[in-house]
């Protein structure tokens, strides 16, 4: 049997990380799984810090995943809250439509 | 185990705002939307007592908060700007609310908590308390961009700053979280004792996602895509707002931290510095030749603006350094006049936005045609005004550090740049008169007065801003 070592932990975060950008650029369809995506990042981090924090014997990585849990709340009612007022007045949340501006 | 008490006096200032925007959301919750008013000139009143606060405190360099608060002359410094800045881009900010019927009493409240956050941001002595700042501040942020909530470009501009910003604060977290576990520290001070003038792999790492977090936030190339979309959509005084207090406390932010967490890897940072100006300086000359709103234009130009106070960075010298923070407050002050007399184009009881609005403002405004005409020159950095000696500082330290492409670069591509500076001068003196703009707001008219005063003063007595800068350079270290 193999034992898991900090390296495996870096590595899933690592992927998660990575699809979390690619679903912020690649996606063209809503704005929701950009948000879904944002989570994704956070998550990510967070799987980062708590190994490293485990693997090191070093709590301080553990209080920042906490922290990071908290804004990641904020930030997620935030972003809603900009999207239902972007949809009243767009009537549509396609990624693709958000191009008032541009140049 | 007793608890200890942190000493709370050096955050003075961050206590004043945080628990007076506290008290204010009660006021504000219990009487109503009739409250504005009273939330408004407190908020002022908030931050002028910060601003009082640091101005009347101790001197000195104290650490706080086991470590992850620092109180020194840098921060002193920054923080001044930076409240002087929130405090006029609320003052002006007045008489647009009233004519778009969005008197709230949120508005004010969000920029006292962004500025709280910056102040965090600003003072910041390790990874945590950088992140929390950072995310205060811009989650304020993007509220206020959104602000118009009936308007489609305003909540276009919050959203579209809403996903790249949770982006960007992403990709920092994400270094942060590689330079915690590649020196297993997060304090400033602790991770220049892990390092030992050697930075692994992992470090260089997580350095590149820090630095791409922070170009975000001060917009620089590559990261500046967000700049001009917010910039036109948000409302006018957000986008005075977003133009002044938050690029200085993200500049001031990125300074501390390279300068103070990693100043034995110099090497390290600066390629990255060096590239995100070059680009930033470049595409911020070019990309505003084509534009014909100014609040566009205004975005490429703070774009090119960041790029210069980035060559002080790259020098990595306490010349550098001060260069960064001259040219920092000299935009700041230029910036705040520009987005006045932009504040003050209105005609016939509706803002415009288009360069061309501007035509026979000589004839019909002299007084604010000339101060406008001084605000571009500076931008541009023709001399005696004080963009030029913005400008000076930050070129004179990197020919010191032997960055001699990088100035010549920086020299030619501000020569590009104030083609369209000119133009809007050219514009306002020669092109066929439109009928007059309305007449200006008291506020408008003092800002825009005080900040050309400063622009085409400021060689006769530079000494103050320069010293001040010189001391908060060397604070640093």
């Amino acid at each position: 049997m193999m034992g898991i070592g900090l390296e495996h932990y870096l590595v899933v975060s690592a992927i998660l990380f990575t699809l979390g950008v690619f679903g912020i650029f690649v996606n063209r369809k809503n704005v929701i799984v950009i948000l879904m995506s944002v989570e994704l990042i956070l998550l990510a981090v967070n799987i980062n810090l708590v190994a490293f924090s485990s693997f090191g014997h070093n709590l301080v990585g553990q209080v920042f995943a906490l922290l990071i849990l908290t804004v990641a709340a904020a930030e997620a009612a935030i972003g809603l809250a900009i999207l239902v007022v972007y949809y009243r007045n767009r009537g549509s949340i396609a990624v693709e439509d958000i191009n008032m501006m541009k140049g | 185990m007793t608890a200890h008490v942190p000493a709370l006096m050096p955050a003075l200032p961050e206590l004043i705002l945080a628990s007076g925007a506290l008290l204010l959301v009660l006021i504000g919750a219990l009487r109503g939307e009739s409250s504005h008013g009273f939330v408004h000139a407190s908020s002022v009143l908030l931050l002028g007592l910060a601003l009082l606060a640091i101005a009347l405190g101790d001197g000195g360099t104290v650490v706080t908060f086991n470590g992850a608060f620092i109180n020194d002359g840098f921060a002193r410094f920054m923080k001044i700007a930076a409240l002087a800045a929130a405090l006029v881009s609320l003052v002006v900010s007045q008489g647009y609310l009233q004519r778009h019927k969005v008197e709230v009493f949120e508005y004010p409240l969000l920029v006292v908590l962004s500025t709280t956050g910056m102040l965090v941001m600003i003072s910041a002595h390790d990874l945590i308390a950088l992140y929390l700042g950072l995310e205060l501040s811009s989650l304020s942020l993007y509220v206020i961009a959104a602000f118009r909530r009936d308007d489609l470009r305003s909540t276009e501009a919050g959203l579209k700053y809403f996903v790249l910003g949770a982006l960007s604060s992403g990709m920092l977290l994400y270094g942060a979280s590689l330079i915690y576990g590649f020196t297993g520290a997060v304090e400033f001070g602790a991770i220049v004792k892990a390092l030992h003038g050697h930075a692994p792999t992992g470090v260089i790492f997580g350095l590149a996602f820090l630095m791409a977090g922070f170009a975000f936030k001060i917009s620089a190339v590559p990261f500046h895509m967000w700049t001009p979309d917010v910039y036109e959509g948000a409302p006018t005084p957000v986008t005075t707002f977003f133009a002044s207090a938050p690029k200085l406390a993200a500049m001031a932010m990125t300074v501390r931290v390279v300068m103070t967490a990693f100043p034995d890897v110099t090497h390290e940072w600066r390629q990255i510095v060096v590239f995100i100006a070059l680009g930033s300086m470049v595409l911020g000359a070019f990309a505003a030749i084509g534009q014909t709103n100014i609040k566009r234009l205004l975005a490429y130009s703070s774009i090119g603006h960041v790029g210069y106070a980035l060559v002080g960075l790259s020098a990595g010298t306490d010349a550098g350094v001060q260069g960064v923070v001259v040219y920092m407050s000299i935009y700041t002050v230029t910036t705040l006049g520009a987005f006045a007399c932009v504040l003050g184009m209105r005609r016939d009881g509706h803002y415009v936005e288009d360069i061309n609005d501007l035509a026979g403002l000589g004839r019909n405004n002299p007084a604010l045609a000339f101060a406008l005409a001084m605000i571009m020159f500076s931008l541009a950095g023709i001399p005696p005004l004080a963009g030029f000696f913005a400008k000076w500082y930050v070129f004179v330290a990197a020919v010191e550090a032997k960055f001699y492409a990088l100035a010549i670069i920086g020299v030619l591509s501000s020569v590009v740049g104030a083609f369209y500076y000119l133009r809007i001068v050219k514009i306002v003196y020669f092109d066929d008169a439109k009928t007059a703009f309305d007449p200006l707001d008291s506020s408008l008219k003092a800002v825009i007065l005080v900040s050309s005063l400063v622009i085409f003063l400021f060689w006769l007595y530079p000494a103050p801003l320069v010293n001040a800068a010189s001391l908060a350079a060397s604070s640093l270290h």
